[in-house]
């Protein structure tokens, strides 16, 4: 093949996964955002496929962080932020005034760029959420936060010292540890907001074999700006450009057989 | 060190010398300050100096019933600064970008309250506390009075705390499903813990050096006060009133100033040990 990637040199196998055969858990329809008078989210139509890793590429700027943070309305912190069209998340539609947003945000769990774990112990800010929801039985909370750290495959390496701050963990632990208090609180979906990008070669290879294992229990959305990850860990791929979704198809096909110029474009490294 | 790898600069070495004078005046003022009072209070100072009543204007006797009156008015101070002062940061804190005229107004007012002169303080207590509302010369009109004076200081301090709160932790505790009360009472406030606690602390250093916002509102009777509506002396009227009417009074205007002083001393230590303590506390529990 000309024009593509080779996947194979990225150890990937094929998948021969197609949308049409998915369950679909997030759909947007006719989704535009402005920032002011700024638009940066154009017309975006997407269904994203439930229990799957679909990966946001594009160049800096595009709207892959502002597309995710429409998920769990984050963007309602941007006081300027005026969204337009639907969005359903397991057949709710998120953008209604009236929905809780603590909840979605529940359902909806984020792990951010940097790992931000909260200045207490490893236990308690895996515990936390359960806490917040009033969970006090101490059997139930030491459960959860095993059951969470193997979860995000950190527990054997702080079973021992669970009760040391969790400020003392390495980068790549921090963000193990955010995505265990992220899944402790049991949510459908998980956005990752370029997860890996603040870590080393080999906490992000771990990062991304935790994707994976994830994958069989949780919805995962995640944006990188690095075209070997989401090549590596994800099954279906979505390139945005300048606010639009350009393409969005099962990851093989976007990478080795992209319909669209711009994706081909960008994905051989001719610009972005 | 490394001044040898430095090419030689005349006037960063002026001002370097100039910079290093400046920092022994606060030194030399404290030490000249606290000597003159260590040297001529310690005397004075014993048991019985802390647990006896004035007697005889001052001359003689402790300053028992003074202290007990100061740990009044401060109590009432305090009630009525800590909760109020916290709500209104936390209020302001909330509303930080919001640039409404009201609001703006508000801030303004704090800040120009923060600042006015403690004689004005004590005028307005006397004719609002005192009289309007009639609770005379009392422990009660001093509290007051005096509450009014550190509020606004401590609401400008504490603010800062909550402020000074790393954003990301707000936006991450967002992310975890926390609304914006749970996030502000549960991740914020705690972080700002030993914020608050280092202006409660400036607070009450400012409130017990009070002495013109208290001779008009608490009064200066020596005698020990059995309510909060009887008037009662506060240790700084004490000192004033040793050191400027009552001829023979220096020795335990010394002395009452001594207590005071070390009293002040054990609070900016205990500022800093709680500080760190709160923070490591908070860092790993």
């Amino acid at each position: 093949m000309t024009h593509g990637f080779d996947l194979e040199a990225l150890g990937r196998a094929r998948s021969h996964l197609s949308l049409r055969n998915e369950n679909i858990c997030i759909e947007a329809r006719d989704l535009q955002l402005f920032y002011g008078d700024k638009q940066a989210l154009h017309n975006i139509n997407m269904r994203i496929p439930e229990k799957r890793v679909s990966a946001f590429i594009g160049p800096s700027g595009c709207g892959k962080s502002t597309l995710l943070r429409c998920f769990n309305r984050m963007n309602d912190l941007v006081e300027t932020c005026r969204i337009e069209g639907q969005i359903e998340i397991n057949g709710t539609n998120i953008n209604n005034k009236a929905l809780d947003v603590a909840e979605l945000r529940q359902k909806v769990g984020m792990v951010f760029q940097k790992p931000n774990p909260f200045p207490k112990s490893i236990y308690e800010n895996v515990a936390y959420g359960l806490r917040l929801q009033g969970v006090k039985s101490r059997r139930i909370l030491d459960e959860v936060v095993e059951k969470s750290l193997r979860g995000a495959a950190l527990w054997d390496e702080v079973k021992d010292r669970l009760h040391d701050s969790a400020l003392g963990l390495s980068g790549g632990q921090q963000q193990r540890l955010v995505i265990a208090r992220a899944i402790a609180i049991e949510p459908e979906v998980l956005l990752l907001d370029e997860p890996a990008s603040a870590l080393d070669p080999i906490s992000t290879l771990k990062i991304e074999e935790l994707i994976n294992d994830l994958k069989s229990k949780y919805t995962i959305v995640i944006v990188t700006h690095n075209m070997q990850q989401a090549a590596r860990v994800s099954d279906y791929t979505a390139f945005m450009y300048m606010g639009e979704l350009i393409e969005f198809g099962d990851t093989d096909s976007l990478f080795t057989n992209p319909k669209k110029k711009q994706t081909e474009d960008y994905i051989t490294g001719r610009y972005g | 060190m490394c001044r040898t790898a430095l090419p030689k600069n005349n006037r960063f070495e002026t001002l370097e010398f100039f910079s290093t004078m400046a920092a022994f005046v606060p030194v030399a003022f404290f030490l000249v300050l606290f000597g003159q009072i260590l040297v001529d209070g310690i005397s004075g100072l014993s048991w019985d100096f802390l647990t006896q009543n004035p007697l005889d204007a001052g001359r003689q006797g402790g300053i028992a019933s003074i202290v007990l009156s100061t740990a009044y008015i401060l109590g009432i101070c305090l009630i009525i600064t800590i909760p109020f002062g916290l709500m209104l940061a936390i209020y302001l804190t909330l509303n930080e970008n919001n640039t409404n005229g009201s609001l703006l107004f508000l801030r303004r007012s704090i800040m120009v309250l923060a600042g006015m002169p403690s004689i004005v303080v004590g005028l307005f207590g006397n004719a609002f506390f005192s009289i309007s509302l009639g609770l005379g010369f009392s422990i009660l009109s001093g509290g007051l009075t005096l509450a009014c004076m550190v509020l606004p200081f401590f609401i400008l301090v504490s603010e800062q705390a909550l402020r000074s709160v790393p954003k990301h932790y707000y936006i991450n505790a967002y992310a975890l499903g926390l609304n914006q009360s749970s996030t502000l009472f549960k991740i914020a406030l705690p972080l700002a813990i030993p914020g608050i606690g280092a202006a409660l602390i400036l607070s009450i250093g400012r409130a017990l050096a009070e002495t013109a916002a208290l001779i008009f509102t608490a009064g200066y009777v020596t005698r020990t006060p059995e309510s909060v509506l009887d008037s009662g002396r506060a240790l700084s009227v004490h000192i004033f009133d040793l050191a400027m009417n009552v001829p023979g009074g220096n020795q335990n205007a010394f002395s009452t100033a001594l207590v005071l002083i070390i009293f002040l001393i054990l609070l900016s230590i205990a500022t800093r040990f709680l500080g760190k303590s709160l923070v490591n506390r908070v860092g790993v529990v």
